[in-house]
């Protein structure tokens, strides 16, 4: 079983575009939706849901005014500003909340207790490519990263048991605990940049990441064609670093109007990106050793 | 006035939005600052090119603890609820980049065997950034947060950067994509929020989830589309329903695309695109004027 997780250092390098004409092309697969925040995949692999789970990403503290003394010890000891007094009475700012659990610990007359911040969903469902586990995180939703760590491990059960060879994680943007939550123990990590100053920049900090997690790395250059000096920098980058280009893709409008039409791009069009997205698929399958 | 530029989701153009709505309120010779809270992967100072005058690091208290007087009790690893801490047989084990620095363990310890040590998550550099103009160089007040690579807690360093933040008439915050922590963190206590959008499936996909969040923030809302022209109408018929206001619609353009991969100011070099953010200085005068 091999796991590849596409990521990008930053969104709209078009992670998603790639990933999901990579479902398309791998044959046998299961699908993990790992960009928990903001979720994209589903809408262009028509996905059909048989499962809905509550996910409950820590826990918030939860003032009983029939019960607070109005002592004001949360107030003092909270060091996130989550306790708000208004004429002695005492309440907690939901969003500001880490749910440390120091004001229920230390409050003298028992009014306060950890309850679960239910703030998402995870689903299985079916697409035409394979199962797919992605999820929903409520708004201003805490603790992307184990929601991440539990759709990645949904769809490794799946693929023990439906005996899949290829695992393929939309990973999320960023550098933060959902990333880290995202390659951890992966077999090889795409990182999709495109030929940009803030791409570059984006790319050498992601892929210190992946290395940290000793990841085997892989970079596509997206839309390659719009700045070809930047993107002879980043073949430098690739060189140095003694990574391995998995390909280029050329800037192609069908990318968007894929997106429009609800498609993967290999699906809907045998244009210029489409080409080199096989393309692509066939060097990382080469790579991994996947059976294609 | 703080406008905090969101977008649910990265890559939709909220840099260059951000970046050239400080830069274009500088070039006006009025003050401006330009803040950067996408302390994962800060792209603003690759544009703005600042000279960086004070840099303070960012750090959390985390438990040190003096064995000598340790009895065992547990009650730390009892407290903590990131699991930072845990009793191996009869030893304390710590896990410092776990540790959210709430201080339960010190405070619970009864023994006083807890003291608290900063440790280095990040780091703020601010400075200035200088505009030409026609009639001299201009300034552009500059700030931003930068979290070590492999640590995952973004909110302490945007944190520190709120703090920091002096009054000026223009203070155009960048805000991290997502719709979790750190986007939250930023957005909260801003005057208006402007959410980048793009028109495309995902584009609206992303932006219902950022207005969801804004909403629950309590904070007044108004959209920019990004790169439009695709003859997708899912973005504009969203926004009739829900009562947001579209106050300024970028053309996709290829010009545009290449000033930003070179990682330069766009207001500077495109008129058209310069005319574009005038209008949005112009509403965003208006519309916070009369939220107030």
């Amino acid at each position: 079983m091999k796991e590849l997780v596409i990521i990008s250092g930053k969104g709209g390098t078009g992670k998603t575009s790639v990933a999901a004409s990579f479902a398309g092309l791998a044959g046998r697969v299961v699908i993990a939706d790992c960009d928990v925040d903001a979720a994209n995949m589903h809408l262009v692999m028509a996905p059909v849901t048989r499962e809905t789970t509550r996910f409950s990403g820590g826990k918030i503290a939860l003032i009983s005014p029939e019960i607070c003394a109005g002592c004001g010890k949360c107030l003092d000891l909270c060091r996130y500003d989550a306790i708000t007094e208004e004429n002695g009475s005492y309440a907690i700012d939901k969003i500001a909340c880490e749910g440390c659990g120091v004001c229920a610990y230390f409050c003298p007359a028992k009014a306060i207790e950890m309850v679960d911040d239910e703030n998402g969903e995870w689903y299985i469902s079916d697409t035409p490519y394979g199962p797919m586990v992605h999820a929903r995180l409520g708004a201003g939703g805490e603790n992307s990263g184990k929601l991440v760590t539990l759709v990645r491990n949904q769809a490794r059960q799946i693929a023990k048991k439906n005996k899949t060879e290829t695992i393929l994680v939309d990973g999320s943007p960023g550098i933060g605990c959902p990333v880290i939550a995202s390659i951890t123990g992966a077999d090889a990590v795409l990182v999709v940049t495109e030929p940009s100053m803030s791409g570059l920049h984006d790319l050498k900090r992601v892929v210190s990441i992946g290395r940290h997690f000793g990841a085997r790395v892989l970079v596509a250059i997206n839309k390659y064609d719009i700045n070809l000096d930047m993107t002879d920098e980043i073949l430098g980058f690739i060189k140095d670093e003694e990574l391995e280009l998995a390909g280029r893709v050329h800037y192609d409008i069908d990318v968007t109007l894929a997106q429009i039409a609800g498609k993967s791009v290999v699906e809907f069009s045998d244009g210029q990106a489409a080409s080199d997205i096989r393309e692509m698929w066939t060097n990382i399958a080469l790579a991994l050793e996947l059976e294609e | 006035m703080k406008i905090a530029v969101a977008s649910g989701k990265g890559g939709t153009g909220k840099t260059t939005v951000a970046v050239n709505l400080a830069a274009r309120a500088g070039l006006r010779g009025e003050s401006a600052i330009y803040v950067d809270c996408d302390v994962e992967e800060p792209n603003g100072h690759l544009f703005l090119k600042p000279e960086i005058e004070e840099i303070r690091r960012v750090e959390i208290p985390v438990p040190v603890i003096e064995d000598e007087k340790c009895n065992s009790c547990g009650e730390c690893g009892k407290i903590c609820h990131f699991n930072a801490i845990a009793m191996i047989l009869d030893k304390v084990l710590l896990f410092p980049e776990l540790c959210h620095g709430c201080g339960g363990c010190f405070h619970a310890c009864p023994t006083g065997a807890i003291t608290e040590s900063p440790r280095d998550v990040g780091k703020i550099e601010s400075g200035k950034a200088y505009i030409d103009a026609p009639d001299g160089r201009k300034v552009v007040e500059f700030i931003h947060g930068v979290l070590n690579l492999n640590e995952a807690m973004p909110v302490p360093v945007i944190r520190d950067i709120r703090k920091m933040i002096p009054e000026k008439k223009w203070v155009v915050i960048d805000a991290p994509p997502g719709n979790a922590c750190s986007m939250v963190e930023t957005v909260r206590g801003s005057d208006y929020a402007l959410l980048v959008t793009e028109q495309t499936p995902f584009g609206l996909n992303d932006l219902e989830l950022a207005c969801r969040t804004v909403k629950e923030l309590d904070v007044p809302v108004g959209v920019v589309i990004n790169r439009s022209g695709t003859g997708y109408t899912g973005v504009s018929e969203f926004c009739a329903r829900e009562g947001i206001e579209i106050l300024a619609a970028i053309p996709e353009s290829m010009e545009v695309a290449r000033i930003y991969s070179r990682g330069d100011i766009i207001v500077n070099e495109s008129g058209q695109f310069a005319s574009v953010i005038d209008g949005l200085l112009k509403k965003l005068e208006e519309r916070t004027g009369s939220a107030r």
